[in-house]
């Protein structure tokens, strides 16, 4: 029981990341119909930016608890992957916006190569594990028997507000209306004098911010950063996509949090090195049993 | 004032010809009727002053401006706005979501939104009803009811709509034709797309029927209803009519 529990925390913490990346992939998806196979990528570009950045402004401080730095180098960070996301979309897919779906994939994948192997031939980056210039100190609070850091306490709550502010202007602004209109029919929204293309642009913004604030939250947490770390968030996070329902904002956050337990509970089960299998493994049941996802609509339809 | 005006306009797709070397205007205040068989170019034409597809040749002209290039949503920002054929609401959007997003080209406040949605509510009591439905679940005279109060909330000049009487019964047809006559007697003007032909003459003005993409008449509506002709460009024959 007390296992359990403890896997229930861990995995409402993994799956506050998992959530995070997911809104990007799911509104994404949900306004060009197009798996954006580079969003793992941009959450791990946003990583070493953050990297880069934090090493600059805290030299010669201590590593341990910076939250006022953390807090403005995430804002800007944040800023900084939206604006490249927006200028991938702007470069890359919106020339292609009347070709077929399949070959913005191709591109996406394209565009995944490009920004690892970027990366990877960046000095002071590279390809060997970097330590996070920020880590969350041990201090925290107890549940049960169980030892959880204000950290991740906070990594939690960081998250829960993000995906509740993206709900909001998704669901109640005028601006999110449009959104939900450009994704249902793009004429008919240009029709009502929607500039659609500021619309997509907006939209990948968001997708892009949500995932360098996670990338924040990893560093911080885990400690280091890889360039091959965007490929597997992004499966996972994409798995928590189609889990809840690919380009359904509530099913994003709920996918993550159900991956983040699943994950949790399978790796405390059979161990850390089968923590993939089996978020694949959730994701091929899902497809099997409820191809919808939890609270969304269908995705086999143009993949 | 000339709300429209249309010189030699042709629109291609790719090698296929949409609509070739057309003349056509409106006057600020009328009723216009396009009538044409199917595939005439009625839809191409609409389209093309609304900025989805582009001409390759000749001039549009909103009250005395230019379109030329500009973009479908600036065009809905100055005025002129298409209800396209089959009605295109937003299915998964409530009917309050769809009226308000009527209004998201012309930038109002939210304060302005909630009056021109009282204003267009008021005018158009029909849509009152299943205000926070989901507009997909509305029977298909509902939806053009929708669309057509969707279009109204941008206060536009100039108003066309495509086929509006399409897969509708003859009560639900009285209705639109109703909201249609309210939307000009509000001094919008308005440029209707029917195949119904007797249905758009009652209410029209003028009227130019388009056949294989050229007009090929066009004139007071009360004249063209005698004129045998306008039923012979359905059956594609008005060129073999002898002089």
């Amino acid at each position: 029981m007390s296992l359990l529990l403890n896997e229930l925390g861990n995995g409402i913490f993994l799956g506050a990341f998992f959530g995070l990346v997911a809104l990007g992939y799911s509104m994404v998806y949900g306004i060009l119909r197009l798996i954006n196979f580079a969003h793992g990528d941009f959450f791990m570009v946003a990583a070493f930016v953050s990297y880069t950045i934090l090493g600059a402004v805290l030299v010669g401080h201590n590593s341990h608890g910076q939250w006022w730095t953390l807090l403005w180098v995430g804002v800007v960070v944040m800023v900084i992957t939206g604006g490249l996301n927006m200028l991938a979309n702007q470069i890359i897919y919106r020339p292609m916006r009347r070709a077929a779906i399949l070959s913005l994939m191709i591109a996406a994948i394209g565009l995944s190569q490009i920004l690892e192997n970027g990366v990877l031939v960046t000095p002071q980056w590279g390809a060997t594990y970097l330590v996070y210039p920020v880590t969350s100190p041990p201090a925290g609070f107890n549940l049960g028997s169980n030892h959880y850091t204000w950290a991740q306490l906070i990594i939690v709550l960081v998250s829960g507000l993000l995906a509740l502010g993206t709900y909001f202007l998704v669901g109640r602004t005028l601006l999110g209306k449009a959104m939900r209109a450009v994704s249902e029919d793009r004429i008919a929204a240009m029709l009502m004098g929607v500039n659609v293309d500021l619309v997509i642009a907006i939209v990948f913004f968001i997708g892009g911010a949500l995932a360098g604030a996670a990338a924040v939250m990893t560093g911080v947490y885990y400690g280091q950063i890889n360039y091959l770390m965007g490929f597997t968030v992004g499966l996972e996070a994409f798995t928590a996509a189609v889990l809840g329902g690919i380009g359904n904002i509530g099913g994003a956050m709920l996918g993550g949090l159900v991956l983040g337990v699943v994950q949790s509970i399978g790796t405390a089960v059979f161990g850390s090195e089968w923590a993939i299998v089996v978020a694949f493994g959730a994701l091929v049941l899902m497809l099997w049993f409820r191809p919808t996802g939890l609270l969304g609509e269908r995705v086999a339809r143009r993949m | 004032m000339r709300a429209l005006e249309l010189r030699d306009v042709s629109v291609f797709y790719g090698a296929v010809r949409g609509v070739e070397h057309v003349d056509l205007h409106v006057d600020e205040g009328e009723i216009v009727s396009l009538l044409g068989a199917n595939g005439a170019g009625k839809s191409t034409l609409l389209k093309a002053i609304s900025g989805i597809v582009h001409p390759r040749a000749g001039s549009i002209e909103f009250f005395g401006d230019a379109l030329a290039k500009q973009s479908a949503h600036r065009r809905v920002r100055r005025g002129l706005v298409h209800v396209p054929e089959g009605r295109r609401i937003f299915t998964t959007l409530t009917i309050a979501e769809n009226l308000e997003l009527g209004a998201y080209g012309i930038q109002l406040g939210r304060g302005e939104r909630a009056d021109r949605l009282r204003e267009v509510l008021e005018h158009f009591p029909i849509l009152q009803r299943h205000f926070d439905r989901l507009a997909g679940t509305l029977s298909g005279g509902e939806q053009q009811v929708l669309a057509i109060g969707r279009a109204m909330m941008s206060q536009p000049k100039l108003l066309m709509i495509d086929e509006p009487s399409l897969g509708l019964d003859p009560q639900k047809i009285d209705i639109v034709y109703d909201m249609l006559e309210e939307v000009a007697r509000l001094g919008t003007t308005v440029l209707l797309v029917e195949q119904n032909v007797s249905l758009a003459l009652e209410i029209s003005a003028r009227a130019y029927v388009l056949q294989q993409g050229s007009i090929v008449l066009s004139g007071d509506a009360s004249t063209l209803a005698e004129d045998p002709r306008v039923a012979d460009a359905y059956l594609g024959k008005v060129n073999d009519v002898p002089e």
